[in-house]
C-alpha cells in the first residue's frame, strides 16, 4: 500500500476547525490519510487474511488432506491413557490442584518490589502483589508481571561456558582457584556489580574486600540513579535517600519526573497519589482533589495524568527550577522567571500556599543540580518531614556509578587488571560510547560473567555462568524505604546456574555453599534488635516478605544551596536529544521478555521497536514522517532510526529509549530497535545539546496498534474538570442520554451479577493489568509481522485519546476488555452456541466449541474479541508449559477468545463460599487487572449487592456506559475523567 | 440404435438412490451410536496398573475409607492419588514382601514416582472440582460406580458432557446426606415420598441452590 505523507500543516487547520472538545487517536486520525481510511473501513488492514509464508493453496489442501486421513484413523482407537505421578513422599501443605502463595521479592535497578508468588505443585505461575510490603501495598508493575516469563524463557542459557564450550561449575572453580593463588593482596581483581541493596551480597563482597585489600569494587546500572545521589550530595554534602508520602500532598510538581509509572517507588506513589485523586463513590459535597503539575520533554503518564503540563526541553528544566527557587525566595542564579510566564506564578502560587501540604519531585533522569534545587525548594516550602522524607541511603555502598565505570575501563585498558567478575548487567551493551567496555575487556586475562542471558557480555568473556532467576534462588533486598525482604525461591534451579551469593561464596574459598545457609547466617548475626527467638523472626519474615523494623532510619539534614547557585551547565539553543529507559524493556534487561516486547507502549501504541520521538512541530520544518529512518548524530556517534511524530513532545528536542537493539540476546530480542547506548556519554547520560539530524531516505515500518480497533470516532471518552462537576454533578449524565428500545426481553439475575467499574481519573496508564492479564490467562503473543495485521492477542488494551492541539494534547487513558453486555451483539450471531450468555451476566466464551467463524468479532462494538489466526501458543516448548495457569484452556488455532471476568478466579472464589454455605464477599474474587492496579482504578463485583464497591462506584453521577446509545447494557462501565486544574490558568 | 440401459437398470438406479439416502441415515446412526459405546467412551476397559492393586479388596473387603488414600479429596479439586509413603504406611508391615507390593518398595526406596494409568480423564477444556461435589452431597459412587466391586479399575460412567448435565439439571434426584457421601452401596428411602422429603431438606441444608443459581452455565465448566 501506498503510505500517503502526513501534512502537518494541513492537519492544524483541520484540528483548529474542529469545534467543543477535541477527542482524537493520531495523526492519521484528523489528517484523514489513505492508510488510516483503510483501517477504518476494514476491520482488518489489507492482506490480513493471507498467510504469505509460502504454502501455497495446493500445498494447504494436501496438508489438510493428509490430516483429515490421519484424523480419522485416530478417532477410531481409545486414547493411550495418560499418566498420574504421585509424590513419593507427599510434601506438607503442598495440596494437588490448590495453589500456595510465597512472599518474596521482585529485583528492579537493586531495589525490592514485594511480591506474593502463586505456586502451582512446585512451579511459580503468576505474581501478585504484597500487601504487607511498602512498596508494593498489593500492586505489582508491568516489570515483576513479565518475569514469570523470564523465568521459563527458552532462551535462557543452561549451562556454564569457556570460550563458548559447555564446561561445568567444577571446572569453573578450578580453573578460579589457579587463578587466585597469584592474586596476591587483589591488585589485579575488580569485582562489578549493579546496584546492590542485599546486605547479604554486600557483607559478602565487604569480606571478599577484606581478604583482598588491594581489590575493588566497581558498580553500574546503565539506567541508575547517579544523579539522584549526586543531588542529594550537592545539597547535603553526604548521601542521602529521599522519598515522597504522597497521601498528605495536596500540590504535586514533577521536574521530569515520570514518578506514577517508572523509577524506585513508583507504585506506592501511585496508590497513594490515587488516593487523593479519586472521587466516585465519596461524599459529593465533600470532594477534594490533589493537584499535578508536569515539566517534561516527551509526554510521559505522569505528564498524561497532570492538570497542567509544561512542555519543556530536559536542559531547560535546571532552568525552571531556578526560576521557580527564585519566585519562592531562594537565592539562586540562572532562572528566568519570565519566561514561564503565568504558569510559573500559578505553581509558584499554589506551592506557596500549601506549605507542608505540597511536594516537588525532580526526575531520576534529571540533572544533579534539579535534584538540589528540589531539595532547597521542598525544605523552604516546609515539606521536609511531611511529604519528603529523608533518610540513611538504601543502598550498601552509594557510589557515582558513571565514574566508578569509567575507572574501571580505564584500568583494565592500562593492562592492570588480571581478573574481573561482573555480577549480570551485560556492562559491553550498555556502557555509554567514551567507556569501550568491550575492548578494554579484552585485555583482561581471566574475565567471568555470571549473567541472565548468553549475552553481549558473556561472548566476550572467558567464563560465562548462567544467573538464577530471582525466583529460583535465596537471597535479601532492600526496597525504597529500606525495608528487606527474604527473598525465598520458588523452583529449584530450572539450569546449571548459580546466583550471585554463590558466585561471592566461591570467590571466598567455598565453592559448594548454600545460599540459604549464607542468607540464613547473615540475618543470625545481623537480626534487627529485640527480635527473641531467631527462628521465629526468621519464618515470620519469609511469611510476610517484610522483615519487621528493618526500614531505613529517617535522617535530618539541612539543604544547602552553595554548590548550586550558579547554572552548572552552559545554556544552549541547539537541538537536545534525551536518553530515557524504555517503559517496557528498561535498559535492555527485558530485551527477549516477549510479552514486553508486544506491550504497546501507553502514549505511542508501539510494539517491538524503539523511535526517535519528536514534536509534531519539529517533524513539519524538518519535513519527517513517522518511519522515516533517519541518523542521529551525537557525541561523534551515528545511530540510525526511525522517526515517531509525538504529539506533546516539546519542541527541538527528540527522546529515544535505551533497552533496544540488541545483537546477542534470544529469538525475541534479536536485533529488535536500534541501540541508542552506542551515540551515549558517560558524562550527559540522560540528556544533553548538540543533536544533529539527517535524513536517510529509507523508512521503517512500525507496528502501532494504534489505528486498530477503531470506534468511528465518536466520544467514547468523557473528560470534565473538578470544577464543571461541583458545579453540575450530572454533567456526565447529559451527555448520555439515550432512549432505550430493545427487541430482546430484559434480562433477569437471581444470583450474582457481576460488574466492573473502571475509573478514568485515576488510569496512569501503567500497562501493568495489560500483562497481568496475559499471564493470568495464558495469552500469546503473535510478533511483530502479525501486530502490523492487528491480530495482537491482548484481551485487554489501554485506548488512547488525544484532546486539544497536537503541541500540548491533554491525553485520556481507556482500559477496554470485554465489557460483558446483557445485549451482546456477539452471542446472537454465533452459529455454534461457543459464546452464550451465562445467569450471572458473563458473555461466556466456550473455546472447545468455537469453529472459527469470526460473526462474533465482526458483531462486536468493542473490538475486545481476538482470532487465532495461526498456532500462536507455542504448545511444544517444555518450558513454557510450566508457566500457564493450569486454570485456563490454552487456546489453539481458529478459536475466537477474550476476556470473561477472568471467570476461573469466580468460580474458585464461588466454590470456597458454597463450602461454607455463604455469599462470595464483596471483594473477595479480585479480577487480575484489578488486583495489579497500583491506582485501584478498576474495581469488580456483584452489582446486585448495592453495597459492594462496585455498586457505589456505578451509582456515582460520574459513571457511563461506552456505546451506550447502542442499548448492548455493558456490564462494565466507566467513570468520566475529572482533572483539577487551577482556575488561575485558562488553559485546559 | 438399441437403448443403452435395459429398463431392469431402472430399478436398479431406484435401489441406488435408496440405498444412498439409508447409507447415509445409517452412517449418522452408527456414528451417533458409536461415539456414545462404551467401547469409544472407555468404560468397559479395566486399566492395567504398574502395581497389582485393587479396590475391591481395599475397599470392599478390608472397608478401607475413601480418603484413606485420596487425601485430598474434600480439599482441591483433583482427587489425588495416594503418593507412595501412604502405601507404605501399611505395607511396611502388611504383605512387606509380597511381589505384588514390590514396585511400591522400589519407589520408596529409589524415590522415583509409580506413574499409574489414568482411568477417568476429562478432556484439557473441562474443570471439574471433587470438593464442591463431595460437599454438597455428591457421592464418590455416583460417578465412579461400585469401586468396591472393581478388582483392575474400570471408568464407570461416560464423562460425556450430555451425562455431566443429566445430573446437573437435575440435582435434587442425586444429593445425598454428607455422612452417606462415601458409602458404597447407598440406598435412598424406597418411598418415593420420603425419598422427596428427604432430598428437598438436604437441597435446602446444604445450599444446593436449585432454583437460585444454575451450574448448566458453560463457564461453570469450560473457562
Amino acid at each position: 500500500m501506498e503510505k500517503d505523507r502526513l501534512n502537518l500543516a494541513q492537519l492544524r487547520k483541520r484540528l483548529a476547525e474542529k469545534t467543543g472538545k477535541k477527542y482524537w487517536r493520531s495523526l492519521n486520525e484528523i489528517a484523514e490519510t489513505g492508510e488510516f481510511k483503510e483501517f477504518l473501513h476494514q476491520e482488518f488492514p489489507s492482506g490480513a487474511a493471507f498467510w504469505e509464508d509460502g504454502v501455497s493453496r495446493r500445498t494447504f489442501l494436501k496438508i489438510m488432506g493428509a490430516s483429515m486421513a490421519l484424523a480419522g484413523l485416530t478417532a477410531c482407537t481409545a486414547t493411550n491413557p495418560e499418566k498420574i505421578v504421585p509424590y513419593v513422599e507427599a510434601p506438607e501443605e503442598v495440596i494437588p490442584g490448590q495453589p500456595l502463595f510465597f512472599a518474596t521479592a521482585f529485583p528492579m535497578v537493586g531495589y525490592g518490589l514485594g511480591v506474593l508468588v502463586e505456586s502451582h505443585e512446585g512451579r511459580p505461575t503468576k505474581i501478585e502483589g504484597n500487601p504487607d510490603h511498602p512498596a508494593s501495598m498489593g500492586a505489582t508493575d508491568l516489570f515483576a508481571q513479565a518475569s514469570i516469563l523470564d523465568l521459563y524463557d527458552p532462551d535462557r542459557s543452561r549451562q556454564p561456558t569457556r570460550k563458548s564450550l559447555i564446561q561445568d561449575w567444577k571446572a569453573f572453580v578450578k580453573e578460579l582457584g589457579a587463578a587466585q593463588e597469584g592474586w596476591g593482596q587483589g591488585e589485579g581483581v575488580r569485582i562489578l556489580t549493579q546496584t546492590v541493596t542485599s546486605p547479604t551480597m554486600a557483607s559478602q563482597i565487604q569480606a571478599f574486600l577484606q581478604k583482598y585489600p588491594a581489590a575493588k569494587w566497581h558498580q553500574y546500572e546503565p539506567a541508575g540513579r547517579d544523579t539522584v545521589r549526586a543531588g542529594a550530595k550537592l545539597a547535603f554534602g553526604e548521601y542521602v535517600e529521599t522519598h515522597y508520602q504522597l497521601e498528605d500532598a495536596d500540590i504535586v510538581l514533577s521536574l521530569d519526573a515520570d514518578f506514577l509509572t517508572s523509577g524506585l517507588g513508583n507504585v506506592r506513589y501511585a496508590k497513594d497519589f490515587m488516593k487523593r485523586r479519586r472521587i466516585a463513590g465519596e461524599d459529593e459535597n465533600d470532594v477534594v482533589m490533589n493537584r499535578l503539575y508536569v515539566v517534561e520533554p516527551a509526554l510521559s503518564n505522569t505528564g498524561v495524568m497532570a492538570d497542567h503540563r509544561l512542555p519543556l526541553r530536559a536542559t531547560d528544566v535546571d532552568k525552571f527550577a531556578r526560576s521557580l527557587a527564585q519566585k519562592l525566595g531562594l537565592n539562586v542564579e540562572g532562572g528566568d522567571p519570565e519566561t514561564y510566564g503565568d504558569w510559573l506564578d500559578a505553581v509558584a502560587e499554589d506551592l506557596a500556599s500549601h506549605k507542608g501540604q505540597c511536594v516537588v519531585i525532580p526526575g531520576e533522569q534529571q540533572e544533579a543540580s534539579v535534584h538540589a534545587l528540589a531539595h532547597a525548594i521542598n525544605e523552604a516550602l516546609g515539606n521536609v518531614g511531611r511529604t519528603v522524607i529523608y533518610t540513611e541511603p538504601v543502598e550498601a555502598e552509594p557510589v557515582d556509578q558513571m565514574a566508578s565505570l569509567q575507572e574501571l575501563v580505564a584500568d583494565m585498558d592500562a593492562g592492570s587488571v588480571e581478573a574481573l567478575f561482573i555480577f549480570n548487567g551485560n556492562p559491553v551493551y550498555s556502557s555509554p560510547a567514551d567507556a569501550p567496555f568491550k575492548e578494554a575487556m579484552g585485555k583482561v586475562p581471566f574475565t567471568v560473567y555470571l549473567g541472565d542471558y548468553l549475552d553481549e557480555t558473556a561472548v566476550e568473556s572467558l567464563w560465562y555462568l548462567p544467573r538464577s532467576h530471582y525466583l529460583e534462588t535465596w537471597s535479601d533486598i532492600r526496597t525504597f524505604d529500606g525495608t528487606a525482604t527474604i527473598m525465598q525461591p520458588l523452583i529449584e534451579p530450572l539450569y546449571q546456574s548459580k546466583s550471585d551469593h554463590e558466585l561471592l561464596a566461591a570467590l571466598a574459598g567455598d565453592a559448594e555453599a548454600d545460599p540459604h545457609m549464607l542468607v540464613k547466617n547473615y540475618w543470625q548475626e545481623n537480626a534487627p534488635e529485640d527480635t527473641g527467638d531467631f527462628e521465629k523472626f526468621w519464618r515470620a519474615s519469609l511469611n510476610s516478605g517484610v522483615v519487621a523494623g528493618s526500614e531505613a532510619q529517617e535522617k535530618s539534614v539541612t539543604a544547602s544551596l552553595a554548590g548550586v547557585v550558579r547554572p552548572l551547565l552552559p545554556a544552549s539553543e541547539d537541538m537536545e536529544i534525551v536518553f530515557r529507559p524504555s517503559p517496557s524493556l528498561w535498559d535492555g534487561r527485558f530485551a527477549n521478555n516477549g510479552w514486553l516486547q508486544e506491550l504497546p507502549n501507553s502514549i505511542t501504541k508501539l510494539t517491538w521497536d524503539n523511535v526517535a520521538l519528536m514534536a509534531p512541530a519539529q517533524a513539519e520544518r524538518l519535513n519527517l514522517n513517522d518511519g522515516d529512518l533517519i541518523n542521529l548524530h551525537y557525541f561523534g556517534q551515528m545511530v540510525e532510526a526511525p522517526v515517531l511524530i509525538l504529539p506533546g513532545h516539546v519542541d527541538n528536542s527528540v527522546t529515544v529509549y535505551l533497552g533496544y537493539g540488541r545483537h546477542v540476546v534470544g529469538r525475541v530480542g534479536q536485533d529488535v530497535g536500534f541501540n541508542a547506548y552506542q551515540i551515549r556519554s558517560s558524562y550527559r547520560p540522560w540528556q544533553d545539546t548538540g543533536l544533529l539530524i539527517s535524513y536517510t531516505g529509507k523508512t521503517h515500518s512500525l507496528a502501532r496498534t494504534q489505528d486498530h480497533q477503531l470506534m468511528e470516532g465518536r466520544n467514547l471518552v468523557i473528560s470534565g474538570t473538578l470544577e464543571e462537576f461541583k458545579q453540575d454533578p450530572e454533567f456526565v449524565q447529559r451527555e448520555v442520554e439515550y432512549e432505550r428500545i430493545s427487541l430482546y426481553p430484559e434480562m433477569s439475575y437471581n444470583g450474582y451479577a457481576w460488574g466492573m467499574s473502571i475509573d478514568l481519573s485515576a488510569c496512569t496508564g501503567c500497562n501493568a493489568c495489560v500483562v497481568a492479564c496475559q499471564a493470568e490467562n495464558n495469552i500469546p503473543i503473535v510478533g511483530k509481522v502479525e501486530v502490523m495485521r492487528s491480530r495482537e492477542m491482548h484481551w485487554m488494551r489501554i485506548d488512547r485519546y488525544f484532546i486539544g492541539d497536537m503541541d500540548n494534547p491533554d491525553v485520556v487513558y481507556q482500559p477496554v476488555m470485554c465489557q460483558q453486555c446483557e445485549g451482546a451483539p456477539c452471542e446472537v450471531v454465533c452459529p455454534a452456541a461457543a459464546t452464550v450468555h451465562s445467569r450471572e451476566g458473563l458473555n461466556d466464551m466456550v473455546y472447545n466449541r468455537c469453529i472459527g467463524t469470526r460473526y462474533c468479532e465482526n458483531n462486536c462494538p468493542y473490538k475486545v474479541r481476538h482470532f487465532n489466526f495461526f498456532q500462536y501458543v507455542d504448545v511444544n516448548e517444555p518450558s513454557l508449559q510450566l508457566m500457564r495457569n493450569p486454570n485456563v484452556t490454552v487456546r489453539s488455532r481458529g478459536v475466537m477468545e477474550k476476556c470473561t471476568y477472568c471467570v476461573q478466579r469466580i468460580n474458585l472464589g464461588r466454590i470456597n463460599a458454597k463450602k461454607e454455605n455463604r455469599q462470595i464477599r464483596d471483594g473477595e474474587v479480585k479480577t487480575a487487572c484489578q488486583a495489579v492496579c497500583p491506582a485501584d482504578a478498576i474495581v469488580f463485583g456483584n452489582i446486585k449487592d448495592t453495597e459492594s464497591q462496585v455498586s457505589r462506584l456505578k451509582a456515582s453521577p460520574l459513571d457511563y456506559e461506552l456505546l451506550g446509545e447502542l442499548n448492548v447494557q455493558p456490564r462494565t462501565t466507566y467513570l468520566a475523567r475529572l482533572k483539577n486544574p487551577n482556575p488561575k490558568l485558562a488553559e485546559v | 440404435m438399441s437403448q443403452i440401459f435395459h429398463p431392469s437398470i431402472n430399478l436398479i438406479a431406484k435401489a441406488m438412490v435408496a440405498a444412498t439416502v439409508i447409507g447415509i441415515i445409517g452412517i449418522s446412526i452408527v456414528a451417533y451410536l458409536f461415539v456414545r459405546s462404551p467401547y469409544m467412551r472407555g468404560t468397559t476397559i479395566a486399566r492395567e496398573q504398574p502395581v497389582f492393586f485393587s479396590h475391591e479388596h481395599h475397599v470392599g473387603e478390608l472397608g478401607l475409607d475413601c480418603r484413606y488414600c485420596h487425601v485430598n479429596v474434600e480439599r482441591s479439586g483433583f482427587a489425588g492419588v495416594p503418593s507412595t509413603d501412604i502405601c507404605m504406611g501399611c505395607h511396611s508391615q502388611v504383605w512387606a514382601d509380597s511381589p505384588a507390593i514390590a514396585p511400591v518398595k522400589e519407589s520408596m526406596e529409589t524415590g522415583q514416582s509409580i506413574a499409574w494409568n489414568r482411568v477417568n480423564a476429562l478432556p484439557d477444556y473441562v474443570y471439574f472440582n471433587h470438593s464442591i461435589h463431595l460437599n454438597k452431597g455428591i457421592g464418590c459412587e455416583e460417578c465412579h460406580g461400585r469401586v468396591d466391586k472393581m478388582g483392575w479399575t474400570r471408568k464407570e460412567s461416560p464423562l460425556s458432557m450430555e451425562w455431566c448435565l443429566s445430573c446437573h439439571r437435575n440435582r435434587a434426584d442425586h444429593v445425598r446426606p454428607r455422612e452417606e457421601v462415601f458409602t458404597m452401596g447407598y440406598e435412598p428411602p424406597a418411598d418415593p415420598a420420603q425419598r422427596e422429603a428427604l432430598q428437598k431438606a438436604l437441597v435446602a441444608e446444604y445450599h444446593v441452590d436449585v432454583e437460585q443459581f444454575n451450574i448448566t452455565d458453560c463457564s461453570i465448566c469450560h473457562r
